[in-house]
C-alpha cells in the first residue's frame, strides 16, 4: 500500500488506465492515510473513500451537502446548496472529494494561525507554521495525507505554503479558472490552483480546473488546455532577477538556495540578468489597502440572516448584526474589514483605494516592460522557511511581509509557480527546512511557465520529504 | 469605523487594533508620495467584454432549499429582529 502512496497523481493516473492498479484500491488507500491527520490539515473528511482520484479541498470551496467553513465561525455548520465549479470540474476529469482542507479565515493570513479552528501544523516541523492561507492543503500533500490538493491564491496563499512545506504550488493567470462557489475574498485578485507533489501534477490539475464558466462572468479559461510539460533543458529562454524583489530582507539561507537555482538556470541553458520592476517594492503597501478594501465589501454578507451563525441578541436588527459579526470573525478578519472600511470611507477614497489602484497599473506595467525582453520572472517565494507557531502573530505588518515577493504578481494578474529548490536551515538554528523558488509568466504564459518549471524540477531533483517524528 | 462596518467591537479590541492599524498604515502611506496623477487605475487585470445573454426563465434554488441554511426561517422567508429596538 506504501507504494500506492508513493506514486504521483500522473503516475497513478496512468497505472488505473492501464489496469495495474484499481482505482478504488488507489481511493481507499488514500482515504485511509487521510484519516491518520495529525496535522490538523483536514476540517471535514467523508466517512468512505471518494469515487476517483483522491484530491484534497480547500474549505473554501462550496460543495453541495458539505460542511463549508472557510475557516470562520460565522459559516460553522453551514452546508452549502450547490457545489463550486472547480470541485465539479474535478469530478467530471475522474477526481473525488478526499476531505475539506483548513485554511486561515476567508484566506486572510499567511501562517494558517487564523483559523478559527486552530492551525494546520508544518509536516516538516511540528512547532512551524505551514503558511498560509491554503496551509491545510499544503500540509496534507507534504505530510503523505493527499496526493494532491486545490487552494486559492490572492496574494501568495498557494505559493507560499507550497514554499514553506516543500511542494508545488501553482497560482494560474487571472480568470483561468471559474470561481463560481468559491467563498469571496478579494475579487480582483482571487484565483484557484492546485498545490502537487511535482510539476506535471500541477499541469494535470491545471487541465482539469481550467476553463470559461457560464456562472462566473469573469472566467475566461486558457487559450489552450495545457499539454503535460516535457522540457529537458532551459535553452534559448531569458529569465529575469528583479534587482528590487531580491535585495531586501531575505533570510541567508534562503538566499544561498536561490543562488544555487539561478546557477542550475545557467547549466541548463537559460540566460539570466537583473531587470527593474520599480513600483514591485510598493506591492504590499497597494495589496493590503486593495484586498481589504475589496474584503470588507465581500464579507458585508455574513450577517446573520440567511446562512450561518447568528448571535443571541435582544436588541434591534443591527446590534444583531454587529454581535454576529463581533462573535463570528477572528481578530485578522476585523481588523481588514475596518482597514478596509477606512480605504473605502468618504475622503480618503481616493488617498487609499484610487492610489493603490495606480499604483496597480505601475506594477503591471512593470512586468509587461519585462516581459518584452525576458521569458520569465525569477524570485525567491518567500524571504524565510517556516517560521515558529506563534512567532508573528503579534505583529500584522511582519506577517504581511511574508508575501512580498508574491503579492506583485497578484496585483499584475499574471500566473507564478512555487518549486521546492532545496533545503535551508531556519535562522534560529535547527533542522534544514524546504525553500521555494518562484516563477513568474505573462498573463496566460501557463504552458510555458510549467515547461520551464519541469526542466527546473527534474534538475534539482528535491526529493527530501518531512520525517516522521516532530524533529 | 466599527459601526459603518456593523462590527460590534470590544473596548479592549478597539485599543489594541487601533495601534496596529495605524502600524499597517504607516507602511500603506509610502504610496501616498508617488505621483500617479496622470496614471489610470486598475480595477480588473484581464480584459473583460460585457456580455449580455437572453432573459430566459430557469431553473433555479428551491424556495425551502435557499431557506434551509437560515438561522432562523420563517413562513418561507428570512426573520430577522425588528429593525427598531424594543424598548
Amino acid at each position: 500500500m506504501a507504494d500506492l502512496l508513493d506514486l504521483t497523481v500522473a503516475e497513478a493516473a496512468a497505472k488505473i488506465e492501464a489496469g495495474e492498479i484499481s482505482r478504488a484500491e488507489y481511493a481507499a488507500a488514500w482515504h485511509e492515510a487521510a484519516g491518520a491527520d495529525e496535522l490538523n490539515a483536514y476540517l471535514w473528511r467523508p466517512d468512505s473513500p471518494p469515487d476517483g482520484i483522491p484530491v484534497a479541498v480547500k474549505d473554501i470551496f462550496c460543495v453541495e451537502g458539505v460542511p463549508t467553513t472557510a475557516g470562520s465561525r460565522i459559516l460553522e455548520g453551514y452546508e452549502p446548496p450547490y457545489t463550486a465549479t472547480a470541485v465539479r470540474r474535478l469530478a467530471d476529469a475522474g477526481f473525488g472529494n478526499l476531505g475539506k482542507t483548513n485554511m486561515d479565515e476567508f484566506a486572510m493570513g499567511s501562517s494558517n494561525e487564523n483559523s478559527a479552528y486552530g492551525p494546520a501544523l508544518n509536516p516538516w516541523d511540528r512547532g512551524r507554521v505551514p503558511g498560509g492561507s491554503s496551509g491545510g492543503s499544503a500540509a496534507v500533500v507534504a505530510g503523505g495525507l493527499a496526493p494532491c490538493a486545490i487552494g486559492t491564491d490572492t496574494g501568495g496563499s498557494i505559493r507560499q505554503p507550497a514554499s514553506l512545506c516543500g511542494i508545488v504550488g501553482l497560482k494560474p493567470t487571472y480568470g483561468a479558472i471559474s470561481r463560481y462557489g468559491m467563498i469571496a475574498f478579494a475579487s480582483s485578485l482571487d484565483q484557484c490552483g492546485p498545490l502537487t507533489r511535482d510539476v506535471t501534477d500541477a499541469a494535470m490539475l491545471l487541465g482539469a480546473l481550467q476553463g470559461k464558466d457560464p456562472c462566473d462572468t469573469t472566467s475566461v479559461g486558457l487559450p489552450e488546455a495545457p499539454l503535460l510539460p516535457e522540457r529537458e533543458n532551459l535553452t534559448g529562454l531569458r529569465f529575469a532577477v528583479p534587482a528590487e524583489l531580491s535585495r531586501d530582507a531575505v533570510d541567508a539561507g534562503v538566499r544561498e538556495v536561490f543562488e544555487a537555482t539561478l546557477a542550475r538556470i545557467e547549466e541548463l541553458g537559460g540566460t539570466l540578468a537583473e531587470v527593474s520592476l520599480p513600483h514591485a517594492e510598493h506591492g504590499i503597501s497597494a495589496y493590503y489597502v486593495i484586498a481589504p478594501a475589496e474584503a470588507s465589501s465581500n464579507l458585508a454578507r455574513y450577517d446573520g440572516v440567511r446562512y450561518g451563525m447568528r448571535a443571541e441578541s435582544s436588541g434591534d436588527v443591527i446590534e444583531m448584526y454587529e454581535r454576529t459579526r463581533a462573535e463570528g470573525f477572528g481578530p485578522e478578519v476585523k481588523r481588514r474589514i475596518m482597514l478596509g472600511t477606512y480605504a473605502l470611507s468618504s475622503g480618503y477614497y481616493e488617498a487609499y483605494y484610487g492610489q493603490a489602484q495606480k499604483v496597480r497599473t505601475k506594477i503591471a506595467g512593470d512586468f509587461a516592460a519585462a516581459f518584452a525582453d525576458f521569458d520569465l520572472v525569477v524570485t525567491p517565494t518567500s524571504p524565510s522557511v517556516a517560521f515558529g507557531l506563534g512567532e508573528k502573530t503579534d505583529d500584522p505588518l511582519a506577517m504581511y511581509l511574508n508575501d512580498f515577493f508574491t503579492v506583485p504578481m497578484s496585483l499584475a494578474g499574471i500566473p507564478a509557480i512555487s518549486i521546492p529548490a532545496g533545503l535551508a536551515e531556519p535562522p534560529g538554528g535547527g533542522p534544514r527546512l524546504p525553500v521555494g523558488f518562484q516563477i513568474a509568466a505573462p498573463a496566460f504564459g501557463e504552458q510555458k511557465l510549467l515547461d520551464a518549471a519541469y526542466a527546473l524540477e527534474r534538475a534539482i531533483a528535491f526529493d527530501d520529504r518531512p520525517g516522521g517524528d516532530d524533529g | 469605523m466599527a459601526k459603518l462596518a456593523r462590527l460590534g467591537l470590544a473596548e479592549e479590541e478597539v485599543e489594541r487594533m487601533a495601534g496596529e492599524l495605524s502600524g499597517i498604515l504607516e507602511h500603506v502611506d509610502r504610496i501616498a508620495a508617488l505621483d500617479l496623477d496622470d496614471v489610470p487605475p486598475t480595477s480588473h487585470v484581464v480584459e473583460l467584454e460585457n456580455v449580455l445573454r437572453p432573459d430566459l426563465p430557469h431553473e433555479s434554488l428551491d424556495r425551502d432549499v435557499a431557506l434551509g441554511q437560515a438561522p432562523d426561517p420563517e413562513r418561507g422567508a428570512f426573520r430577522v429582529p425588528s429593525p427598531q429596538a424594543e424598548d
